[in-house]
């Protein structure tokens, strides 16, 4: 499984309480090896992964070499396959779904001398292990905002992908955005139980149109919803990545993740010899998030858009700020109260609003 | 000039022997176009792709934990197969072994004694066989058609796993993420050499397996009665043998084995239950008993060779740079090749010229 969270939460840190590794000596050239999840052309999650590491290329050039594997399985194949990097000569090994955590830390203990960058993960069992991720919930809370001013019904389909953390920190994001707008907004959501299937996504989509919902948005990886949306001539959001090509009348926005500059920060730290263990959730501050072209929609919606991408940028707002209700009725957030990292990277509820029982 | 097929009235011994070396080599030559298409060396790629895994200890090792589920499975189902019963569902046989074994690192996490492996492995055999009577009841009682229903609760395992670890058997202190608990170090696998990589005893069952099945094929009344009832089942009747009896025989069996080969993976490999267990073992283990001929010394052949390609495509992909697109295409092609090879045992292709034609035709 990827695309989890990072775990700022303190036993992950005790967890891994040797001191970090110091500055080791300055290096030539490095090899940087990439395992994805799914493929490359996904035109989601793998292939941002994969512009990251052709950003990562241009960047450095002559300094940096890099190779990849696509659709690793997350099981028993993981560990092999990071090991087979690890042995091939590769210096950093980002492995970028999260059920590759035990294998990478595994592999990590064998191999002290590589570093390995683990996505959405929260173990570092070794001091050569550092964790990232982003803060996809920020742009989450902008589209709510426009899917709020778009939709002429009120109400927006969600097709997550599984009930975890970070999915559902994500739906409930978009909620308080939509609600900030129009307090009565409904969201409907589907779980597609899988990360990318074409086939069950467009069925989703088809499924929460028909149920009412005129504005659709989606954390799984294809293309299929905003295709379905076209189709049907309502407006959509890209997932993971700009996919305006898919939809250019519908697309409102996407929430693109940029892993290209951690990349480059990472490898130029190895090169420098001042590589060191970190955990990070960078969010669109740090530009790890990136919010694509808002399009197709009026000038005061994107004018509000805009406004909120500024306010969540200079560090000035945070989504998840009080006054917040669960879904039950129980008060979460009191009035400017803004959520501990370490609720939402264990997060299992919904706010209210959400019009729809989250699988237990 | 045209190309005759026509049957052969005895299946060719030569060509028994010869067919996977034809289907090698075409795949070799093939594979060769289609890496030179690409830009890149075929030579290369054909030695990253047979020879590179094979070159490392630690990579033979992989080879072993990768080849074992797919031997313990193919080796069951060989007897399915021979005795007429069409078990699609080894995937979900293997997944519920898993399950059950492991329910007792997960449920009782203190149970830690030496003989917590061992009730591990028989309640994974149990639960693996107790899910395949399931289609075996059915054959027998409604006479439904067990391809069937073995597939669709393929499906119904890998749901109730996947509820499995995302609810009740989720770990409390995993961040509410699938998954459960790593097993106690009672419950694993130990490893077989684990100084020089991490194949464990898994292996050993699956070539245990292989030879008692082979034993039993070859050596046994039940051998015998197996290969009756499968190519001739009213002689087989007239023999006295229950073709019901055979069913649940096939079936309880392969579903042992398959629960078997899932917690070993889990036990071994994996060191913790998850949705993600299985990469279609169950599934490939279809495609390593046809390469294997349904003969248990076959299945661990087969068993190999589909783990090497797997192995070999990884290799590829990281010396060469080709995608995981086209390291597929090349294990499809030399499976296809095997298949197709195989033709020529049953059947003799002849060219015949015009000439030749006409001459017949006086």
């Amino acid at each position: 499984m990827k695309k989890m969270l990072g775990i700022i939460a303190a036993f992950a840190i005790a967890l891994s309480a040797s001191p970090a590794l110091s500055a080791s000596h300055t290096m030539e050239k490095v090899k940087a090896c990439f395992i994805y999840v799914g493929p490359i052309g996904d035109f989601g999650y793998s292939y941002q992964h994969d512009q990251g590491r052709l950003h990562l290329e241009e960047a450095l050039g002559d300094k940096v070499e890099t190779a990849y594997l696509e659709s690793v399985p997350e099981g028993a194949d993981a560990e092999r396959a990071i090991e087979r990097f690890a042995r091939s000569g590769c210096n950093i090994i980002f492995t970028t779904s999260f059920g590759y955590m035990d294998a990478t830390n595994k592999v990590a203990g064998k191999f002290p001398d590589v570093k390995f960058e683990h996505a959405t993960g929260y173990k570092r069992e070794h001091p050569n292990v550092s964790t990232y991720n982003s803060k996809f919930y920020e742009g989450r809370y902008i589209q709510g905002q426009i899917a709020a001013k778009m939709s002429k019904v009120g109400v927006a389909g969600y097709i997550a992908s599984f009930p975890i953390p970070e999915v559902v920190m994500g739906i409930n994001s978009f909620v308080l955005g939509a609600q900030s707008v129009n307090p009565d907004f409904k969201l409907k959501v589907v779980w597609a139980n899988t990360w990318i299937d074409p086939g069950k996504e467009a069925d989703a989509a088809k499924a929460l149109i028909d149920q009412g919902a005129d504005i659709i948005t989606q954390h799984t990886d294809s293309t299929a919803p905003m295709q379905v949306a076209t189709e049907r001539g309502i407006k959509a959001f890209g997932q993971a990545s700009d996919m305006i090509r898919f939809g250019p009348q519908t697309q409102l926005t996407a929430v693109v993740d940029d892993w290209g500059p951690y990349y480059v920060k990472r490898v130029s730290a190895l090169l420098d010899g001042t590589w060191e263990q970190v955990d990070v959730w960078g969010g669109m501050k740090e530009g790890h998030v990136v919010m694509a072209p808002y399009t197709n929609m009026p000038d005061d919606v994107k004018a509000l858009a805009e406004e909120t991408e500024a306010k969540i940028k200079s560090g000035a707002f945070d989504p998840f700020t009080g006054p917040v209700k669960k879904q039950d009725g129980s008060d979460w957030l009191a009035e400017g109260e803004v959520a501990d990292p370490g609720v939402l990277l264990g997060m299992n509820f919904y706010v209210a609003g959400v019009d729809d029982q989250l699988p237990q | 000039m045209r190309i005759e097929v026509s049957r052969r009235q005895m299946p060719s011994r030569a060509f028994a022997y010869l067919s996977p070396a034809i289907a090698l080599a075409l795949t070799m030559v093939l594979g060769a176009v289609v890496f030179m298409a690409l830009g890149k060396s075929p030579t290369a790629a054909l030695y990253s792709y047979f020879i590179e895994p094979l070159t490392e200890t630690w990579s033979l090792h992989e080879l072993l934990i990768k080849a074992t589920p797919l031997i313990l499975i193919s080796v069951g189902l060989s007897v399915c197969y021979l005795s007429n019963n069409w078990n699609i569902g080894a995937e979900g046989q293997y997944l519920m072994g898993a399950v059950a074994g492991s329910a007792i690192p997960v449920l009782m996490p203190e149970f830690q004694s030496f003989i917590t492996l061992p009730l591990m492995l028989l309640l994974a055999m149990a639960g693996g066989a107790a899910y395949a009577a399931i289609p075996a009841f059915l054959k027998t009682r409604f006479n439904t058609n067990e391809i069937l229903t073995s597939l669709m609760l393929v499906y119904v395992a890998q749901l109730f796993v996947d509820w499995l670890v995302r609810g009740p058997w989720r770990n409390p202190q995993g961040f509410s993420f699938p998954g459960t608990i790593t097993f106690n170090d009672y419950a694993l696998l130990p490893e077989i050499f684990p100084a020089s990589g991490r194949a464990n005893f898994g292996i050993l069952f699956a070539l245990v397996a292989a030879l008692l099945v082979w034993l039993m094929l070859r050596k046994t009344m039940k051998g015998f009665e197996i290969r009756v009832l499968g190519q001739n089942p009213r002689a087989g009747r007239f023999a006295g043998f229950s073709a019901a009896k055979m069913t649940f025989f096939a079936f309880l069996l392969s579903g042992a084995l398959a629960g078997l080969a899932g917690i070993i993976e889990v036990a071994g490999a994996v060191q913790h239950l998850n949705e993600k267990l299985s990469a279609g073992y169950g599934f490939a283990a279809i495609i390593v008993v046809f390469l294997g001929r349904l003969n248990p010394a076959g299945a661990v052949v087969a068993g190999l060779v589909l783990a090497l390609t797997y192995l070999g495509g990884e290799a590829a992909q990281i010396s060469l740079q080709i995608s995981d697109k086209s390291a597929r295409v090349f294990q499809g092609m030399l499976l296809f090749l095997v298949l197709a090879s195989d033709t020529l045992i049953h059947y003799r292709i002849r060219f015949v010229t015009s000439g030749a034609a006409a001459q017949e035709a006086n």
